[in-house]
């Protein structure tokens, strides 16, 4: 802070991008800025390259021999595990599920996110008590995923709490065991992954919201707009570059959901709740398939490229 | 303030009135849908805390009482006086602080790099930091296990920091560079006219400036190594090397569930993050809204 003060920064301010003609070409400048900037960076490209590169360069390579790691005297096959995990019913029915998982979960996060969010947008009511809500409201996102499935196996056994509010005000549900029946089980985990998700929605909304320009409301108002015209005509379209961002990132993340499926359902029952990413580890570390994992890890990989590449664009339409 | 200037005003004319009512009337809705909100999100928390204070034989006794009279922390008492326990934490603390620093330092330095200096593959460097984002862990964890292994780094705290650094890297260094972005270019080049090369620059300048911005990559990073579950449960194998998440699943995996203990530990895996949240809210929702808008 010191130095700052002290220098005139007249001397500066000419020329703020190329400080280096201030000190004469002589030096080489740029080539000596290229170096520094390869020197900052270098952490990082080691880092990408060993733990970036090199494994999806792994990965594709196991995927073509008969198996891996466990295996003394690997023997390349070719596409063969790519045929064997393709014309697997449990990937297919486990894709079906991660399908559903998500696709549920993404459009309830939204739909509550944004409702939430503009529910503590108001202003009818004080700042404080607003700040209240969002605290209690945001509380299911600060969880551990381990934590709340813990929490969510005690609240859906079958004796537990959910089953007895549900019988208290009508619903006769019994002693269902919802995370054990294979009918139950795909909606209790999306149930469970709304509930730990909606928060991201509803704060990065939140923000949103508050980006919007008062005058836009007012404007609309005195055109004589109601509030639900108001919602859908201004509202939205602002928050829309938004909501596909968030959207498309939500879809990343619940396709790669693992330890709320591992720790509440473990995929079962019967492959009710199998997600592609617990097929791929019970296809590891269960039954020490590891280059039929492999195959089945290109394979989602490449899925979610696709995935990133509908995303990239829609950052970019933003711009 | 403005209700005390308004109340005063003289007869108020029936427009006014009816838009008082439906104002009156618009304000119930609001707090009766926030209540039925927080009830849902609010009520399994509470349980939670509740549960964590009864003897395991009452958790799920009938009909269930929020408090019951033999209230005590006995669960905690076991989790903190039990050493296996308290090595999951000691553990989750090590490994996320860790990942913590280093994330901030490397992601710092490629951040200074991106936002100060022109270099012939900048941009192909750029779209890799972002696209490794994509890659979904299930995809790594194969190769990771295999390479931990040869590395001799399974079981191990490096193991794990260095992996969640694959996590938590392009992140930082995308928000970090955005920071950097953001403070004018002036600042650091006025010392280097000074005599004082980059190096000096970014550490006597800018950082000073950025805490902001690191304490928000800081905390999103610390959450994400506090949460990891994956590449915890697949690169460590003894008791001793376990964090805080997988202990949970060791004690869930045991013959007879201590309910009471694992929702105890539950509350104290939450309290960090939560405490993170309370004390650095603003930044904490900066972080995030400008990470899933720039990711």
């Amino acid at each position: 802070m010191v130095t700052i003060t002290r220098t005139p920064r007249q001397a500066a301010t000419p020329q703020p991008s190329e400080p280096q003609d201030l000190r004469g070409p002589r030096r080489g400048p740029n080539e000596r800025r290229r170096f520094a900037a390869f020197g900052y960076l270098s952490p990082t490209i080691v880092l990408l390259i060993v733990l970036m590169a090199t494994p999806v360069a792994m990965v594709v390579g196991y995927s073509i021999f008969d198996n891996v790691i466990t295996n003394r005297d690997p023997q390349v096959v070719g596409f063969a595990n790519y045929v064997q995990i393709i014309t697997d019913r449990a990937f297919w029915q486990a894709g079906r599920n991660t399908l559903v998982f998500t696709l549920v979960s993404v459009a309830v996060h939204m739909v509550l996110g944004l409702t939430f969010a503009m529910l503590l947008n108001t202003d009818l009511i004080g700042p404080r008590l607003r700040a209240a809500y969002r605290v209690v409201l945001v509380l299911p996102w600060l969880f551990t995923i381990a934590i709340v499935a813990v929490l969510w196996r005690m609240l859906l056994d079958p004796r537990g709490v959910v089953n007895y509010l549900l019988n208290t005000v009508g619903i006769d549900v019994g002693l269902t065991d919802w995370l054990g029946s294979p009918a139950l089980a795909l909606g209790a985990v999306t149930v469970i992954n709304i509930w730990a998700g909606y928060p991201f929605f509803m704060i990065s909304l939140l923000a949103g919201l508050q980006g919007i320009p008062a005058e836009m409301h007012e404007a609309a108002k005195v055109d004589g707009a109601n509030p639900v015209q108001r919602f859908w005509n201004v509202t939205i379209p602002q928050l829309r570059p938004l909501l596909i961002s968030l959207g498309l990132l939500d879809v990343i993340w619940t396709t790669q959901q693992f330890p709320l499926i591992w720790m509440t359902t473990g995929g079962g029952p019967m492959g009710a709740t199998e997600v592609l990413s617990t097929y791929t580890y019970k296809l590891a570390f269960s039954r020490y398939e590891f280059a039929l994992a492999s195959t089945s890890a290109v394979v989602i990989l490449l899925a979610s490229l696709v995935l990133a590449i509908f995303y990239a664009r829609s950052q970019k339409m933003k711009d | 303030m403005t209700d005390l200037v308004r109340k005063p005003l003289p007869v108020p004319s029936p427009g006014a009135l009816r838009k008082q009512r439906t104002r009156r009337l618009q304000r119930t809705g609001v707090v009766v849908s926030l209540t039925i909100a927080s009830l849902f999100s609010g009520l399994p928390v509470l349980w939670m805390l509740s549960n964590s204070f009864k003897p395991n034989g009452q958790i799920f006794e009938f009909p269930p009482r929020l408090v019951t009279e033999s209230f005590s922390f006995d669960a905690y008492t076991a989790i903190l006086t039990d050493p296996v326990k308290l090595r999951f934490f000691l553990n989750s603390y090590v490994v996320a602080l860790s990942v913590t620093a280093l994330t901030l330092l490397v992601g710092l330095l490629a951040a200074y790099a991106f936002s100060r200096f022109d270099f012939p593959g900048k941009k192909t460097i750029n779209v890799v930091i972002v696209g490794v984002q994509a890659v979904p862990p299930i995809t790594l964890l194969i190769p990771y296990f295999g390479l931990v292994v040869a590395l001799r780094l399974y079981n191990t705290y490096p193991g794990l920091i260095l992996t969640y650094m694959m996590f938590t890297l392009p992140y930082a260094i995308i928000m970090l560079t955005g920071y950097l972005n953001t403070l004018p270019r002036e600042l650091d080049e006025a010392v280097k006219v000074d005599g004082a090369g980059g190096w000096t620059a970014l550490w006597r300048i800018l950082v000073p400036i950025a805490v902001p911005g690191l304490v928000s990559v800081g905390i999103y990073t610390f959450m994400i190594a506090w949460n990891e579950f994956l590449f915890a449960l697949t690169l460590t194998r003894t008791e001793d090397m376990r964090t805080v998440p997988i202990g949970i699943q060791l004690l869930m995996g045991q013959h007879a569930y201590e309910w009471n203990q694992m929702l105890a530990m539950s509350v104290m895996g939450c309290l960090p993050v939560l405490l993170l949240f309370l004390f650095f809210q603003r930044y904490f929702i900066g972080g995030l809204t400008a990470g899933s808008v720039k990711l």
